[in-house]
């Protein structure tokens, strides 16, 4: 389905995530952020680098990797991205919602 | 003379031993496969071992018996890889130099990695499943546990066989109702994702199999520790679920030799180009199975799939060809539901699984993502598969490596 915003037209599916990642800008993820009551950070822009990063290398998005990371330890990211730090964070990036087989 | 060497003699390495046999040129290649253990285990039956629906002695044989003639078969704990060496040094000291490396180290659980999960109560009231001891501490429990809190959970992801966890609850619920003793426990599936199912077209088709057995679901929990006093698992949002008889999946991490070795990614995987399965760093060296990285599912039947692919790959990379880019990530598998039924589905790197029919488009006879007593008996059927035509490297008829997309109902192709 479309949806406008921050001044463009995105597809999403019906839980919001986008469906295409080239759709994607900062304006966006900042109006995304919003719709959760986050406002983006320094330390959010970190995350959200690191985790497109992986998305484009196809490794597998994980709370442990986030830990590892260096960029943050899991408190840290359950306090920037409330409620579902991956589901969450996911959404803002641009990036489909991690996932089991079925 | 060259050496190719395979590393595990798994369900993936053990495949490779046996569809290289035929295909390696004798005089001019030997292959060795190492693996530390003497067991081969039928690891889809661990599922079934906790319920008395398969006796320990189903589950495992003498892994040298599926080794073919002519493959030089070392049992042997690996100590290092030296990839710009082309050398494997063993436990023992003995090195082992390879013009071609297979990886087929597999996945392990490691419990350790969750503070409070390995200790005093592990296998009393912690149990794993995913081990042939962990299986069996928890059929002796199940045989003589009275009713409480079940609590079926995944620590994080990528695991195993990710829909063995769901399989668990749903036989959980049909041996307590078999033994007049449902009432008696409570289920809850707790899982890191969204959901215990995550795909739209699966949650849509199937979700009514948690309401219709009174399977409760906990989800977007991330484990932070488990207060195994106070019989609590807690994570880091500081959610809380109690439990009697916890039933966890651990983090799942590839062999330490690949840590040892340099090779791993942060969870021992070996980084993988997912269509070729040749490793990212060095030319010579493939791998298979768990041990890669590749964002498809960690089963039996990607390994299969995968084998065909990487015998083929193989003798391209020998012959100096290009390699062919052809893995799509293709699994298949059968969901067991309880009661005697079971669900099939086919699905890739690309396409969530869907209905329709299976192996033969329009006609069947399994149908995917849908419940069927048939599934179920091809599901139990597999175990004679995999003991004689799976890791023997026989093809299985009609069953090919890249998903078909016949016969499915895909609404789109994304």
């Amino acid at each position: 389905m479309k949806k406008v915003i921050a001044q463009s037209e995105i597809d999403v599916n019906e839980e919001g995530y986008l469906l295409d990642f080239q759709q994607w800008n900062k304006k966006i993820a900042e109006e995304l952020a919003k719709e959760h009551n986050i406002s983006l950070t320094d330390k959010h822009w970190e995350v959200i680098d690191y985790i497109q990063d992986k998305y484009k290398n196809e490794e597998p998005l994980s709370v442990r990797g986030i830990k590892n990371s260096g960029v943050l330890d899991i408190k840290e990211f359950y306090g920037l991205f409330p409620g579902g730090p991956l589901k969450v964070s996911t959404l803002i990036a641009g990036i489909p919602k991690p996932k089991s087989c079925i | 003379m060259k050496n190719l060497l395979i590393l595990g003699a798994g369900t993936s390495g053990t495949m490779m031993a046996n569809h290289l046999i035929s295909k390696l040129p004798k005089k001019e290649w030997q292959i060795t496969i190492v693996d530390q253990y003497k067991t081969h285990y039928y690891q889809p039956g661990f599922l079934f071992l906790p319920f008395d629906i398969y006796t320990t002695g189903q589950v495992k044989k003498n892994g040298e018996k599926f080794i073919p003639k002519g493959v030089n078969y070392i049992q042997e704990k690996i100590d290092l890889i030296v990839p710009e060496k082309n050398k494997v040094k063993l436990e023992t000291g003995q090195e082992l130099n390879y013009d071609l490396l297979i990886v087929a180290t597999g996945t392990k659980i490691a419990p350790d990695e969750i503070e409070g999960m390995k200790g005093p109560k592990w296998h009393k009231n912690i149990f794993d499943f995913y081990t042939f001891e962990g299986a069996k501490a928890l059929r002796n429990k199940l045989r003589e546990w009275e009713g409480g809190r079940l609590v079926i959970h995944i620590c994080e992801m990528p695991i195993k066989c990710p829909v063995a966890p769901l399989e668990f609850a749903f036989l959980a619920d049909s041996y307590f109702r078999n033994k007049g003793m449902r009432d008696k426990v409570d289920i809850t599936f707790v899982t890191p994702l969204a959901g215990a199912f995550t795909k739209p077209k699966a949650t849509e088709a199937l979700h009514y199999l948690l309401e219709e057995k009174g399977i409760k679901e906990v989800t977007d929990f991330n484990i932070e520790r488990v207060d195994y006093e106070n019989d609590k698992i807690i994570d880091y949002a500081d959610t809380e679920v109690a439990y009697d008889l916890l039933v966890t999946v651990p983090t799942n991490m590839g062999d330490a030799l690949i840590a040892r070795s340099g090779m791993g990614d942060d969870l021992n995987y070996v980084p993988t180009n997912k269509a070729t399965l040749q490793s990212r760093d060095y030319e010579n060296i493939f791998a298979i199975g768990d041990a890669t990285n590749l964002p498809a599912s960690k089963a039996g039947s990607v390994a299969h799939f995968e084998a065909e692919i990487l015998t083929d790959n193989i003798l391209l990379y020998i012959d100096g060809k290009p390699l062919k880019e052809e893995f799509d990530g293709h699994a298949n598998c059968f969901i067991e539901t309880g009661n005697g039924k079971a669900l099939l589905i086919d699905f890739n790197y690309t396409h969530e699984p869907v209905e329709g029919t299976f192996p033969f488009p329009g006609v069947g006879p399994l149908n995917l993502l849908k419940e069927s007593r048939m599934n179920h008996m091809g599901k139990m059927a597999f175990r004679w598969i995999y003991w004689n035509m799976l890791i023997k490297g026989i093809h299985i008829p009609f069953v090919s490596a890249t998903m078909s997309e016949k016969g499915k109902h895909f609404e789109e192709i994304t």
